[in-house]
């Protein structure tokens, strides 16, 4: 038994010209969450409590797109989806379209405790979490200035790309945004300036080896509504067993397409690979031209985390007193 | 190498002692799909096209639980989800929350091609479903009397049917037999790989009785219900909180090209790893192998491969 390790995450794919204090900023609050995280887990916490913790967290800061700071459909809503699993027994628990519930994660674990099911949306996760008594807020209370400013930039980028594996042609020459044509970054079609992926994340392992995982987002800018991502689907965005430990961010359809939460712990598994080169496998093998990243944990105490874009908001922390918090490589 | 097609219509505890006349139109509906399947592949159509074709006729068959015959929500209401995905460019689409879309799987074709997403839910799937101009219908039309009298039952059990194939109370199985002959249907699959070495794969299903509204199982989850590759395509049917723990449909394949194993055996581990009671499958490779494995009493299947071999079943081979 390695102790305990954690990470968080606060999407792949960082603008370069993002300013030095919005950076800051970023790297302040994963310092908190982590630091909420590791007094968490010094204090015996299961892996499972101290991932809805943080996430929760993380959730209730504007600054990353989940919870409040959430990005917004085309209609200018907001739509949220969340997804929690327990690596021992690979409980899990799955929310989407989410707009009232403060705190998708803990509705999300709800799911997985209180429902027979494991994946709610929409309507029927709605009166679900009004039944559980979760804390509920209007959905203005998620729309920050910022993101419908961003919204406003990615409809004037023309929108969302068709397929990212195919080149788009033109948008360069399009009357996208000043922003926009700083920047020829691209992530899902949209100039990485109004990307804003931003999903977060945290995985797990305690000091029992008990890992676990939870990833929470607004989903895609400018996306259509009823869109689902790759951040509630077990084995896309999330995904823990009795090995590892993930929560993946980026392009959700090439997370989908990859299934690169179950990836990591399929090739520790089936290929005997350790937890970093499981990690550097997926991203390297398994993204098929998408940009992504992920982090991870292990059972024997390991912490690691790979990504192909240009920077990751991420946290990193082990009991054996390691601890960074990075945004880029 | 050749074309090679598997289709199913659900796993469960299906009684041996299922009456014929439940039996048989189960049966006959399973090879007139599969034939419309054989003949697709057999005058050149592409894998993506067999698999569509095929649970599109699937779904418009009452006595399967998709499409018309969906199983009900607790609401009473029919909330249908289906889920596509082409082997060889991994391209995928899905959706769930469908109240009046008649084919599901058609829809989810749709989003793979027509969207910059992958898969759409809910509101926002009808509203994209009316934009496309697919075929809708009144909700109503997907409901059954069977269905209705399965929801009555399940909801006087006061008991989600997690395995709704299964008889709602053990201890009153003799006096709701009729009724159990009646609820042995399920999720509708089908895998096909075409002469060139295509491989597709499509699910579609009603979900479960009373299940909540807004429910969401393994079906259009990619990896769990729905997994095609350059190595495999699979369907899975059963349980589906324990499908998508296991990510059954993409273990097969993950099996396959991290241990070598090959089509059958990937799939038979898969299947025994879960839990009993849980899961089946229908499968295909390039090379046109098919298997169909699973861990409940049976499955409604049915596959066919260019080189003669036909199948149609619903228990293991030894009880057939």
């Amino acid at each position: 038994m390695g102790g305990w390790a954690i990470a968080v995450h606060g999407g792949a794919g960082v603008d370069p010209n993002l300013p030095t204090e919005r950076q800051e900023e970023a790297k302040r609050l994963l310092t908190h969450c982590l630091n909420l995280g590791i007094s968490a887990l010094r204090s015996n916490l299961s892996a499972i409590d101290v991932v809805e913790l943080v996430v929760r967290e993380l959730e209730t800061d504007p600054l990353f797109n989940s919870g409040r700071g959430s990005a917004l459909t085309e209609k200018g809503t907001v739509e949220m989806e969340a997804s929690i699993m327990d690596g021992p027994k690979r409980r899990c628990g799955a929310v989407s379209g989410i707009t009232t519930v403060k705190n998708p994660i803990s509705l999300a674990r709800l799911v997985m405790e209180k429902s027979p099911h494991s994946y709610l949306a929409f309507a029927g996760a709605e009166e679900f979490a009004r039944n559980q008594g979760v804390e509920l807020v209007d959905n203005d209370y998620f729309i920050t200035e910022d993101n419908v400013g961003m919204l406003k930039l990615a409809k004037e980028a023309n929108s969302i790309l068709f397929d990212y594996r195919i080149p788009i042609v033109g948008l360069e020459t399009c009357s996208a945004g000043a922003a926009a044509t700083e920047s020829l970054l691209q992530m899902n079609g949209l100039p990485i300036s109004v990307y804003t992926p931003e999903t977060v994340g945290c995985v797990v392992v305690d000091k029992e080896g008990r890992c676990a995982a939870a990833t929470s987002t607004g989903g895609l800018m400018n996306k259509m509504t009823g869109r689902i991502g790759d951040s509630p689907l077990i084995g896309a965005g999330t995904y823990a067993c009795d090995l590892c430990g993930v929560s993946c961010t980026g392009e959700g359809e090439a997370i989908i397409r990859g299934t690169l939460a179950r990836e990591v712990g399929a090739v520790m598994e089936y290929k005997g690979l350790g937890l970093q080169e499981a990690v550097d496998y997926v991203v390297r093998e398994r993204l098929d031209e998408g940009k992504a990243g992920l982090i991870a944990v292990s059972n024997n105490g390991e912490v690691a985390c790979g990504f192909n874009t240009n920077g990751m908001f991420r946290g990193i922390a082990s009991e054996n007193g390691f601890m960074e918090v990075a945004i880029w490589e | 190498m050749g074309w090679a097609v598997a289709l199913h219509g659900g796993a469960g505890d299906i009684p041996l002692s299922l009456p014929p006349e439940r039996r048989l139109p189960r049966e006959d509906a399973l090879r007139h799909c599969l034939n419309i399947g054989v003949n697709a592949l057999k005058s050149q159509q592409h894998a993506l096209d067999v698999v569509e074709l095929v649970v599109r006729e699937l779904e418009n068959h009452p006595n399967f639980n998709a499409g018309r015959g969906s199983v009900l929500t607790s609401s009473g209401t029919v909330e249908m989800e289906a889920c596509i995905m082409d082997g060889n460019t991994k391209r995928c689409g899905a959706v769930s929350g469908l109240t009046t879309v008649v084919n599901p799987i058609s829809l989810a074709r749709l989003v793979m091609e027509k969207t910059p997403h992958i898969y759409l839910a809910f509101d926002g799937a009808e509203a994209f479903a009316r934009e496309q101009g697919v075929d809708t219908v009144d909700s109503s039309h997907f409901i059954t009397p069977e269905n209705i009298e399965r929801l009555k039952q399940a909801k006087e059990a006061n008991s989600v049917q997690i395995d709704y194939t299964q008889p709602i109370q053990r201890e009153v199985k003799v006096e709701t037999h009729a009724a159990d002959g009646d609820s042995q249907i399920g999720t509708v699959g089908c895998v096909a790989v075409d002469n060139h070495g295509n491989l597709a794969t499509a699910t579609s299903t009603g979900g479960l009785v009373n299940k909540m509204v807004g429910r969401i199982g393994d079906t259009p989850v990619i990896g769990a219900g729905t997994y095609a590759n350059n190595l495999c395509a699979v369907s899975a049917t059963g349980k589906g909180e324990a499908i998508i723990r296991c990510t059954v449909a993409r273990d097969v394949a993950a099996l396959m090209e991290f241990k070598g194993l090959s089509l059958e055996v990937a799939a038979a581990s898969v299947v025994e790893s879960a839990p009993i009671g849980t899961v089946g499958l229908v499968a295909v490779s390039p090379s046109g192998e098919v298997t169909m494995p699973f861990n409940t009493t049976g499955m409604f299947r049915a596959c066919a491969t260019e080189d003669g071999y036909s199948e149609i079943g619903i228990w293991s081979s030894r009880q057939n």
